[in-house]
């Protein structure tokens, strides 16, 4: 039976990896079509270096991009947090092909996205 | 630099600068280069670049240094860089249903993937932000939440404009509700309303921004 495959990520998976290897895991698994949901998304700097890798990747007819949607991160972190270098954790992200994931509704407590068949 | 010269930089040290690098970000279509116009002519008498309908026609950085604002008697001299739209997905088919030939879809398309890339490298060279939305559209986007997280980050002060306030749907207090710890104004770039009130936000946030 043909279908999209979705696949969950643990945070464990991603934290072992750098931020380079963590986008081309990201990369390599959705331009194969498939649909990753991260259990812990990726920081901003991460979700930017994201998009640019992206955009350097995206092939018209092949690859156009992709659909990510994920919750913000949660709190506020104190001056003393940041100059330790803390950051706020990600939150849960769902990242797939532009072309077979879309976004139908989000706010601050829900993301609804459709999946398309091949 | 004689005494009065190192005075000022160290309250500028304090205090802030009072020339910044203003970076104009969103997603595309929310009217960057319309605001980035406004300003420029409100206070310059001059324009930054060409608005269109078809998403993507800004494709490269456009610069305007040294434009002026005033408050009161407060004032904030400012260069403006209106960068390309930050988008997750470019498809050159979209620009076909805009009625441009293949050929040139694909060009735009290719070129718009390269702004990007631009408009994300520009956020290191940025003293403060202003983030455009249109508020007809939903404001709950990954585009939004990464530019703002991203500035977050980087400790860089975020001024949100509510754009399009003019046209009917728009509800700017969506967008207050999505980023509450955020500066919100309610703006039509393209008519103006409500653009002194932008001004008078701009000067008081971005006059506390430190160059890194």
């Amino acid at each position: 039976m043909a279908g999209i495959k979705v696949n969950l990520i643990s945070h464990q998976k991603l934290e072992s990896m750098s931020t380079d290897e963590k986008i081309d895991f990201i990369l390599k698994e959705v331009k194969q079509g498939e649909v990753l949901v991260l259990e812990r998304g990726l920081t901003p700097e991460e979700q930017s270096k994201l998009i640019e890798k992206t955009m350097e990747e995206i092939n018209p007819g092949k690859f156009i991009g992709i659909e990510i949607e994920g919750y913000r991160e949660e709190g506020k972190l104190s001056w003393l947090q940041k100059a330790l270098g803390k950051i706020r954790p990600p939150r849960m992200t769902v990242i797939g092909p532009a072309d077979k994931l879309k976004t139908v509704h989000r706010d601050n407590d829900v993301i609804k996205t459709v999946i398309f068949g091949r | 630099m004689g005494l009065l010269g190192k005075l000022k930089a160290a309250l500028q040290s304090i205090f802030g600068k009072k020339h910044v690098r203003i970076g104009i970000y969103g997603p595309p279509n929310a009217g960057k280069t319309t605001l980035a116009n406004r300003i420029a002519r409100d206070w310059s008498g001059d324009v930054v670049g060409s608005v269109s309908e078809i998403p993507h026609e800004t494709r490269r950085a456009q610069k305007k240094d040294n434009v002026v604002i005033k408050n009161g008697n407060s004032s904030l001299t400012i260069d403006i860089i209106d960068t390309p739209g930050i988008a997750t997905k470019v498809d050159f088919h979209e620009f076909m249903e805009h009625g441009l030939n293949e050929e040139d879809s694909r060009r735009r398309a290719k070129e718009a993937t390269e702004g990007v890339i631009e408009a994300i490298r520009w956020l290191d060279n940025v003293d403060g932000v202003i983030l455009l939305m249109d508020s007809t559209k939903n404001p709950f986007t990954q585009v939004n939440v990464t530019i703002i997280g991203n500035l977050e980050a980087r400790d860089l002060p975020v001024l949100i404009a509510a754009n399009k306030i003019d046209l009917d749907g728009s509800t700017p207090a969506t967008i207050k509700s999505a980023f509450p710890q955020h500066d919100v104004v309610p703006i039509s770039a393209l008519t103006g309303y409500n653009i002194e009130m932008l001004y008078e936000v701009m000067v008081k946030l971005f006059g506390k921004a430190r160059r890194k």
